[in-house]
C-alpha cells in the first residue's frame, strides 16, 4: 500500500462577520493558534465583526443573552429568553464570561490583536463594511494592516495548502 | 519507543518527539537540538527555556502570554528567538512535554 502523503496547512484565511464576544474570540483563538503553529494567517473582519477591531468597541463586546439557546444559568439550568431582555442582565452575563475567559489566560481583544500581529499574523477590515458603518482607518485598531475588498482578500488565498474559514 | 542521542546521552522521546522525562535535560542537549535545526542558542534562549522548565515543574499551564508576562521577552521577541512555532519549539528544546494550551 502506498504511504499516505500529508500536506499540512500552510496558510489560513479567516473571515469574522459577527460581533459578539464569543464570535470574535473564537476567530482570534483560531487565528492566534494558527500563528503559533507557524501557519501564515490573515483575518478579515466584516459587518458586525468590525466591532472586534474598532478601538472604541473592541474591549466592550457582549455575549447575547436573547436568542441564544445554548445559554445556561450558572449550574446548568436553561436561561429563559425573557430574563436576557431585562436591562443589565446582558452586561452581567458578559462580565461573567469575561472573568471566566481571563481565568483561562485568554487575553482581552486588544491584547489578542497585538499577539497575532507580533507573531506575524495580518488583520484586515472589509471596505464595504467600513463604508457602511462610516468608520475611518483611525477608528480601527493599530494592528489593522489595511482596509480591503473581499476580492483582494481572496487574492491572498494563493498557493497550495491554503484554507479559508468563515466563523 | 523512540530514542535519540543528544550530547552523548540517549533520550527517550514520546510519540510527538518530546522528552518523556524532563530530568535528563541539560543545556548541552538543548544546544545540540537547536543545532539540528541550524539554530544557535543564546543566553536569552536559555532564560526562556529555564522559565518554561520551572513553570512546567510547578504544574502551571504554559501559554504564549505567560512567556510575555515572564518579562524575559515580548511576544515579538519570542517569535524571533524560536522562529516558526515558538511555543512548540521552545518546549521541545526545554525538554518538557508538548504544550496542551490553545493560547
Amino acid at each position: 500500500m502506498a504511504e499516505e502523503v500529508k500536506h499540512p496547512l500552510k496558510k489560513v484565511l479567516m473571515i469574522c462577520a459577527k460581533g459578539s464576544l464569543e464570535d470574535v474570540l473564537a476567530t482570534l483563538v483560531m487565528a492566534n493558534g494558527a500563528v503559533m503553529e507557524g501557519i501564515e494567517t490573515k483575518v478579515f473582519f466584516t459587518f458586525f465583526g468590525l466591532d472586534g477591531i474598532t478601538k472604541k468597541r473592541m474591549n466592550k463586546l457582549h455575549t447575547a443573552t436573547v436568542g441564544n439557546p445554548a445559554m445556561r444559568m450558572p449550574g446548568g439550568l436553561p436561561f429563559p429568553t425573557w430574563l436576557g431582555s431585562i436591562p443589565g442582565v446582558e452586561a452581567g452575563v458578559s462580565a461573567m464570561m469575561k472573568k471566566q475567559i481571563d481565568d483561562l489566560d485568554i487575553p482581552k481583544i486588544d491584547e489578542f490583536l497585538e499577539m497575532i500581529d507580533a507573531g506575524g499574523g495580518e488583520i484586515y477590515a472589509c471596505k464595504l463594511a467600513v463604508d457602511m458603518f462610516k468608520l475611518k482607518k483611525e477608528d480601527l485598531a493599530d494592528e489593522v494592516k489595511d482596509i480591503i475588498t473581499i476580492g483582494e482578500f481572496y487574492e491572498m488565498a494563493d498557493g497550495l495548502q491554503t484554507q479559508i474559514i468563515f466563523t | 519507543m523512540a530514542q535519540k542521542e543528544y550530547a552523548g546521552k540517549m533520550i527517550e522521546l514520546d510519540d510527538n518527539g518530546y522528552f518523556k522525562s524532563p530530568d535528563v535535560w541539560s543545556r548541552e542537549i538543548a544546544a545540540e537540538m537547536a543545532k539540528e535545526n541550524g539554530e544557535e542558542l543564546t543566553e536569552k534562549h536559555f532564560e526562556v527555556l529555564e522559565f518554561i522548565r520551572n513553570k512546567v515543574k510547578e504544574g502551571q499551564s504554559l501559554t504564549i502570554r505567560s512567556i510575555e508576562k515572564s518579562g524575559i521577552t515580548d511576544i515579538k521577541g519570542f517569535y524571533k528567538l524560536f522562529p516558526g512555532a515558538p511555543l512548540k519549539k521552545a518546549t521541545l528544546y526545554a525538554g518538557v512535554s508538548k504544550p496542551s494550551s490553545c493560547v
